[in-house]
């Protein structure tokens, strides 16, 4: 084998479907993709791109269901397909999967799952396992790996599942790495950390490594080269450089655009129209249904693959004209807000924890337990937004909760205008329950999935203002309309809307109540970006129109950045800084608000993140002092362990609980 | 081949499902026109045909007292499936939607009141029949209440693990939040998430409570002869079993068949509804 000829070779790979009817509906349509040795290719795609299909069949793998069509699939000029090609799964070329807490077995050890790797896959005496398997943690970058190896997969974060996943991977001495999501459901910080350990690890073993992932931010993070799949096909690909500063594919410039940024308040664009479901797409190019600068060859033939007036290589006869489409959506002015109204919202000292003091706990006196959620104090303004921002265990779906009236809080009280609000939602009056309505993460566990759309919509309309027949009838469609859904939609069931669209129904859901504040608590992080960029401007659009208040949670610091008003952030159950978006985001005060924010992934291959020396993840906060206390890079001194830092105003309305400040 | 998108089309797709749906429809088809079919009085007692091999007068041939078993066949199951007809629906009913709100509601009444369950079910059924029948006799309407009940509490206990499936996820919560009571959220939230669940656990507590009929009915303790009925047929055939095989023969078959067809559907029911893996049925 050459230096020059490719370690993974698909060569017009095509997968499809087998459908009962023996036909096949093709997922990936003629793929071409070659990666040297030590080289590292992203493959970005929204879901159902058939990006995990490619690397998989890369691998030599397809789940069940679905065939080899046409085309060969080669790691080392050996047919992965071939009974040689299986021998080679797991040791030269090996898998990193996106859950990686799924993918470990939970009954085994971690080092017993590690020496399992080496005995299959290393020429390695037996005796030698226990040493090499921490050697592999070590390397991965894991705390204590002796100690690390005896642990079970559910003792360790999902950070360090992921590390040991890949350290896993590494066992058999690989030459290239197939990585599907790696870091997708990680919070933001510790992505950043394993992304880094990925770049570290390619470049120190010469690595091979085909990324695939929906993040372009993370792509530009790990990658030299990028392809974009779309439809079942590379759609553009090229250096980087290439895709993210000049994409020549209307598609890949669009996917950028819709990207959230942090750095000004803007909506993302979202890309009309929906992906063709598996064999849907017709014999012209994919994209042109959705595509702003469709014209009639586009729709009647195939677009070859020619090099992009800008670098790299593209599929689209309109490359040219392409690249003067927008990157970036244009900047949104927001008004200053004049705060003289009186807050429609008021949380004072609220705290909420889990578990209330037993009997048996107070006969042995152990300690109460730490509140998760702690001194929360928010004004919400009518029609304000505010974006709570905080990672995984912040604390802040638990905020939600508690004003929805979900979980009692342990103290501190709550504030509807001027009435003090029962904890509980049941102890509520019917008008208070309307006023504050939420809209969940996922809606395919917030809809009912055996009721129809107009089932679902009737609950609050008949509820609230006991609409029925015709008046609820002609609501319900008011409401689709207002969603940008049809009124075909109200005999249809959950399962047969895309997520964007069951999204939408969970918020015409919330807004048929008419309310005044709207809790949505992670709504976009189910969904793809350009479906996000929709559900945002829609939101955006509908708190509007209503004059409603929002409590915008998210662990995404674009999103917020597109909504919010305010920001408060918020580290295991504490505020750590609250103020005016422009400014928390413009000059982050809080050590920890600026480790968010530098670990924010962009777009753009020039960028560089500053990390946080660790990347542990509490379980709770500390008794007593600062509860960033132990991730803190710039930490005062004692007075952080000893002493809660009380919040200083340093601006007028932007507030730090920092001593540093 | 097109996959039906109803219960019943995917049940019935099954080779098994079929089968066990067309046993019990022929099954239900007879004891509903049994009346009209039958060639002979089922209670008369004729001396000079006791212990008849089947043959043209009498096909299934006749019993120790000259009745004709076919006759007494197509009858026997009658009493037993009116009876348990009634019972299953009632007892799906009652112990589903009390275990749907003890999954729900949780707590200190859901710890008491699943100990007192389990209480219940750690008796042998037949104790806990016999003492109810002794003390308030064996009338078809004592015997319907009784299955009805005690069928119904280990129905409280399948429910109430498929409603913790259901209770957890967002649109409970999200209902809780808008102010719907307990009973809103009970029959239009979680009830038709659980159905599936329910139909088959009524379709296997229909076979149970039809064993336990015929088993009460051989011991003395169900119909009363000269009824004709196959469980006391089976009885009464016992003591003959070594001369005339065929008089036991017929209660049996028709009872195996019934109780076979019931349980084919269920299972079929169960793999349609994609519960045969998510579900542990408690007998």
């Amino acid at each position: 084998m050459s230096s020059t000829e490719p370690l993974i070779a698909l060569t017009g790979l095509a997968v499809g479907l087998r459908m009962r009817d023996g036909g096949v509906q093709p997922l990936l349509r003629g793929v071409d993709l070659a990666v040297r040795a030590g080289e590292s290719i992203g493959i970005v795609g929204e879901s159902g791109s058939g990006k995990s299909t490619l690397a998989l069949a890369a691998m030599g793998y397809l789940r069940p269901g679905l065939v080899q069509t046409s085309g060969t699939a080669r790691f080392a000029a050996t047919d992965m397909f071939s009974p040689a090609g299986r021998a080679l799964r797991g040791g030269r070329l090996a898998l990193i999967p996106q859950n990686a807490g799924q993918a470990l077995t939970p009954t085994l050890r971690i080092g017993a799952q590690i020496g399992e790797a080496l005995r299959l896959h290393a020429s390695l005496p037996a005796s030698e396992h226990p040493a090499r398997i921490v050697d592999l943690l070590a390397q991965v970058r894991l705390p204590t790996p002796d100690v690390l190896a005896r642990r079970f997969p559910h003792e360790l974060s999902g950070g360090q599942q992921q590390r040991a996943a890949i350290a896993m991977a590494l066992a058999g001495d690989p030459e290239a790495l197939l990585l599907d999501e790696p870091t997708t459901g990680l919070d933001v910080t510790t992505q950043a950390h394993v992304l880094e350990l990925l770049r570290d690890l390619a470049v120190r073993r010469g690595l091979a490594m085909v990324y695939v992932s929906h993040d372009l931010g993370a792509v530009a993070r790990v990658c030299e080269r990028i392809a974009v799949m779309y439809a079942g096909e590379i759609v553009a690909q090229g250096t980087a450089r290439h895709i993210l500063r000049a994409p020549a594919h209307p598609y890949a410039r669009a996917l950028i655009a819709a990207i959230p940024r942090t750095d000004r308040a803007s909506l993302p664009g979202a890309i009309e129209g929906r992906p063709p479901p598996p064999g849907g797409a017709g014999i012209g190019c994919a994209f042109a249904p959705r595509c702003p600068l469709a014209a009639e060859p586009c729709h009647a033939s195939h677009p070859p693959l020619i090099a992009a007036p800008g670098g790299g290589e593209v599929r689209c006869r309109r490359a040219a004209e392409a690249l003067a489409l927008p990157l970036a959506a244009a900047p949104v002015n927001r008004t200053a807000r004049t705060e003289t109204a009186a807050p429609v919202l008021r949380l004072d000292a609220l705290a909420v924890r889990y578990r209330e003091a037993s009997l048996a706990d107070r006969v042995l006196r152990r300690p109460p337990a730490t509140d998760v959620v702690a001194d929360i104090a928010l004004e919400l303004h009518p029609g304000e937004t505010i974006g709570l921002v905080g990672e995984s265990g912040s604390g802040k779906s638990t905020i939600l909760k508690a004003i929805a009236g979900l979980l009692a809080p342990a103290s501190g009280s709550l504030r509807l205008g001027e009435t003090l609000l029962p904890t509980r939602s049941a102890l509520r009056s019917p008008a208070a329950r309307r006023v504050i309505q939420l809209v969940f993460q996922n809606p395919d566990e917030s809809l009912n999935p055996r009721h129809t759309i107009g089932d679902i919509l009737a609950q609050p309309l008949g509820l609230y203002f006991g609409l029925a027949g015709a008046a609820l009838h002609n609501r319900s469609t008011a409401l689709l309309a207002q969603v940008r859904l049809g009124p075909h939609y109200l005999d249809r069931l959950p399962a047969q809307l895309s997520g964007g669209e069951k999204q939408r129904v969970a918020i015409a859901r919330a807004f048929a109540a008419d309310p005044d504040i709207v809790l949505c608590d992670e709504v976009t992080s189910a969904l793809d970006v350009s479906v996000q960029a929709a559900i945002i401007a829609l939101l955006d659009t509908l708190r509007r129109e209503r004059r409603a208040a929002c409590l915008f949670v998210s662990h995404d610091l674009g999103v917020v950045r597109a909504l919010a008003d305010r920001v408060v952030v918020l580290y295991q159950g504490r505020i750590c800084e609250a103020g005016p978006a422009d400014a928390v985001y413009a000059s982050p005060a809080h050590p920890y608000t600026e480790a968010l924010l530098d670990a924010v992934l962009k777009p753009d291959p020039d960028h560089t993140l500053r990390l946080l020396a660790s990347d542990i993840v509490e379980s709770g906060p500390p008794a007593r002092g600062c509860a960033f206390q132990n991730r803190c890079p710039c930490p005062v001194g004692e007075i952080c362990r000893t002493q809660t830092p009380p919040a200083r105003e340093i601006a007028p309305g932007h507030t730090v609980r920092c001593h540093l400040h | 081949m097109a996959v039906s998108s109803t219960l019943l089309g995917r049940t019935l797709a099954r080779g098994s499902g079929a089968l066990g749906l067309g046993l019990v429809a022929i099954h239900i088809l007879l004891a509903l026109f049994a009346p009209l079919l039958v060639p002979y009085d089922p209670l008369t007692i004729d001396g000079a045909m006791m212990f008849d091999p089947p043959g043209a007068a009498h096909w299934l041939g006749t019993d120790e007292l000259g009745r004709d078993i076919l006759t007494r066949t197509l009858l026997g199951g009658r009493q037993a499936m009116l009876v348990t007809a009634v019972a299953t629906p009632v007892a799906v009913a009652w112990g589903g939607l009390l275990g749907i709100w003890l999954g729900l509601a949780g707590g200190r009444i859901d710890a008491v009141l699943m100990r007192l369950v389990d209480a219940v079910l750690s008796l042998p059924w037949i104790l806990k029949m016999l003492l109810i029948i002794v003390t308030f006799g064996a009338a078809a309407q004592v015997l319907t209440v009784t299955l009805a009940f005690f069928y119904g509490v280990p129905v409280i206990r399948v429910a109430r693990a498929a409603a913790h499936g259901v209770v957890a996820r967002d649109f409970i919560a999200a209902a809780r939040a808008r102010g719907h009571g307990t009973g809103a959220i009970v029959l239009r939230e979680v009830l038709p998430n659980v159905r599936d669940a329910l139909m088959v656990e009524g379709a296997m507590r229909w076979s149970w409570m039809l064993l336990a009929f015929s088993s009460l009915s051989f011991l003395g303790f169900g119909v009363a002869p000269p009824t004709p009925d196959w469980g006391l047929m089976i009885a009464d055939s016992r003591n003959s079993m070594a001369i005339a095989p065929w008089s036991a023969l017929a209660p049996i078959l028709a009872l195996s068949t019934l109780i076979t067809g019931i349980n084919l559907a269920a299972d079929a029911l169960a793999k349609a509804a994609g519960l045969d893996r998510a579900q542990n049925v408690v007998h």
